[in-house]
């Protein structure tokens, strides 16, 4: 999508980005905890835990700049083409993949944007739950799309991504973030396997992200 | 301009020594064999590097005078509740209670310390913070393990916000003579404390036998005794920068590096209970600002009120 941006809107989206990272650092001090992978440059999709907004920018603040730059986060059309400033934050500054997740609005197959951004080698942030767990259960039931894309892309390695602490920090119907300290687990990656079926891939996929929540969050 | 030159004598102390413990760090590495590396010399030189760099934050803030130690320890002040605040018992009911804690009590401690409002700053957060964030909980009407969360967070404050805040107010004291002393009296608390914690450390693993609390920390009596002898004698050689006397001066060091001690210990204990490590990674081969600044924490109301007896 930045390629047929202009260079003013390149730069200005560069820029917020890293002043996002920033607050994002500042205030909550965000740290990435590599206990399953390295930050290397590997095509991969992190699938991770969804209670708040704030789940993909951390996410995306822990990724080291070479890595941050080919991964491209997976997100509600409707939520970020909402108004100008969110299409620019979206598509521009995080370089979203837009999907529509609305059945009787759509018109071509949600599954198509994303398996194109995995044929070009980006790597992908994405919350398999599909909203916000508002619930008191760690995650709510997975949808099939990891499924999917372990399917057609067998090499891609799925990592599941913890975000700890964020429902203590801005939990819902609160106004103020508190300035905690959120922590970002990167566990070990998972693949479909060989005649794994849907429910029991998806499963095994919400064990491994559940694994690497710290107690209290549980 | 006394004040400065001081400053630059301290730091050039320090500087030495640093690099003296640079020197022998890489002379160990170089000895380890070729794409190997021993985690203990990795260790010692990640934690002289954070060193370094926290001397010479700590310098230039002492060169720029009080308003930037003032914002320097409001800033410590922050960082230490949110590590302390990430791990004690909350729940939702108590989430405008943090966010006043965080934004509104923390900054006004520090606004009352810096316009030197000494009735205001030592009664703020014991009294009233006390009586008001219990208030505010309880509004919100959820009794789950109220008194744990309330006593936790007033805790959180005491120990991030009025404690370290009586670093800063040592610049309040002004020691008979002299404003700019008390900029150089931080500076004596601090390497005081940090030297008998060093010493502690080195001691207790080189010949300390008696553990005082085993199923807490690896502290022995013989390195918390070496600890405080060192402080004392550290103390006793900077009494030029203070307004005590040689023997006070000792006295004062010996005093902030055991109440420090024992700081230390009981942050222990909370890790323990926590089951933490360390209270964040902020600070390479360190851990969290808790970690390296526990000692100066349990030190500081004791040295700034026997200071201000002192002083009369």
């Amino acid at each position: 999508m930045t390629r047929q941006t202009p260079l003013y809107r390149w730069i200005a989206a560069r820029f917020t980005g890293h002043a996002l990272a920033f607050i994002a650092r500042f205030i909550t001090a965000v740290r990435a905890e590599w206990r399953g992978i390295e930050p290397v440059d590997k095509q991969r999709v992190y699938f991770a835990n969804h209670v708040s907004n704030a789940d993909m920018p951390m996410i995306w603040t822990v990724l080291p700049h070479h890595m941050r730059a080919k991964t491209r986060p997976v997100a509600a059309a409707d939520y970020w083409l909402k108004n100008k400033l969110r299409a620019f934050v979206g598509p521009e500054v995080f370089n979203c993949v837009l999907v529509d997740r609305r059945p009787e609005a759509r018109t071509d197959d949600p599954m198509a944007a994303i398996r194109e951004a995995l044929d070009e080698g980006s790597s992908l942030i994405i919350f398999p739950e599909g909203n916000r767990n508002m619930t008191d259960d760690p995650l709510l039931p997975f949808r099939a799309g990891l499924y999917n894309m372990g399917q057609s892309h067998p090499d891609v390695d799925l990592v599941p991504t913890w975000v700890a602490n964020l429902t203590t920090i801005m939990p819902k119907g609160e106004v103020i973030p508190l300035p905690l300290i959120c922590t970002v687990t990167f566990g070990a990656p998972i693949h479909v396997g060989e005649d794994e079926d849907k429910d029991a891939f998806l499963k095994r996929a919400a064990d491994a992200l559940v694994a690497l929540a710290p107690e209290r969050d549980l | 301009m006394e004040t400065t030159t001081n400053i630059l004598y301290l730091f050039g102390g320090v500087v030495a020594v640093l690099s003296a413990l640079t020197v022998v760090g890489e002379a160990l590495r170089g000895r380890v064999a070729p794409g190997r590396s021993n985690p203990v010399v990795q260790t010692f030189l990640t934690r002289l590097m954070s060193w370094w760099i926290m001397v010479i934050l700590f310098t230039i803030t002492a060169l720029l005078g009080p308003i930037a130690l003032m914002l320097l320890f409001a800033f410590a002040s922050f960082a230490a509740l949110r590590e302390f605040l990430t791990f004690t018992d909350k729940r939702q009911a108590d989430h405008l209670s943090l966010a006043l804690a965080f934004f509104v009590i923390l900054p006004l401690q520090y606004v009352f310390v810096g316009f030197d409002l000494t009735g205001l700053f030592t009664v703020f957060i014991p009294v009233y913070a006390f009586l008001l964030l219990p208030i505010v909980s309880a509004l919100r009407g959820d009794h789950n393990r109220f008194l744990a969360r309330v006593a936790e967070t007033q805790w959180a404050l005491m120990i991030c916000v009025y404690c370290i805040s009586h670093v800063p107010a040592l610049l309040n004291t002004k020691p008979e003579g002299d404003s700019g002393q008390t900029v150089l009296l931080i500076v004596f608390f601090v390497m005081v404390v940090q030297i008998g914690d060093l010493m502690e450390y080195f001691a207790g693993r080189r010949f300390g036998r008696r553990q005082i609390a085993p199923t807490l920390s690896p502290k022995t009596l013989e390195g918390m005794v070496t600890g405080i002898a060192c402080a004392a004698a550290t103390g006793a050689i900077l009494s030029w920068i203070t307004p005590f006397g040689i023997g006070a001066a000792a006295a004062m060091a010996a005093l902030a590096s055991v109440t420090g001690m024992f700081g230390n210990l009981v942050f222990a204990a909370i890790k323990r209970d926590k089951g933490v490590k360390d209270w964040s990674h902020l600070i390479p081969g360190q851990g969290g600002f808790l970690d390296q600044l526990d000692s100066v924490i349990f030190a500081a109301p004791v040295f700034y009120h026997v200071t201000l007896l002192m002083s009369g």
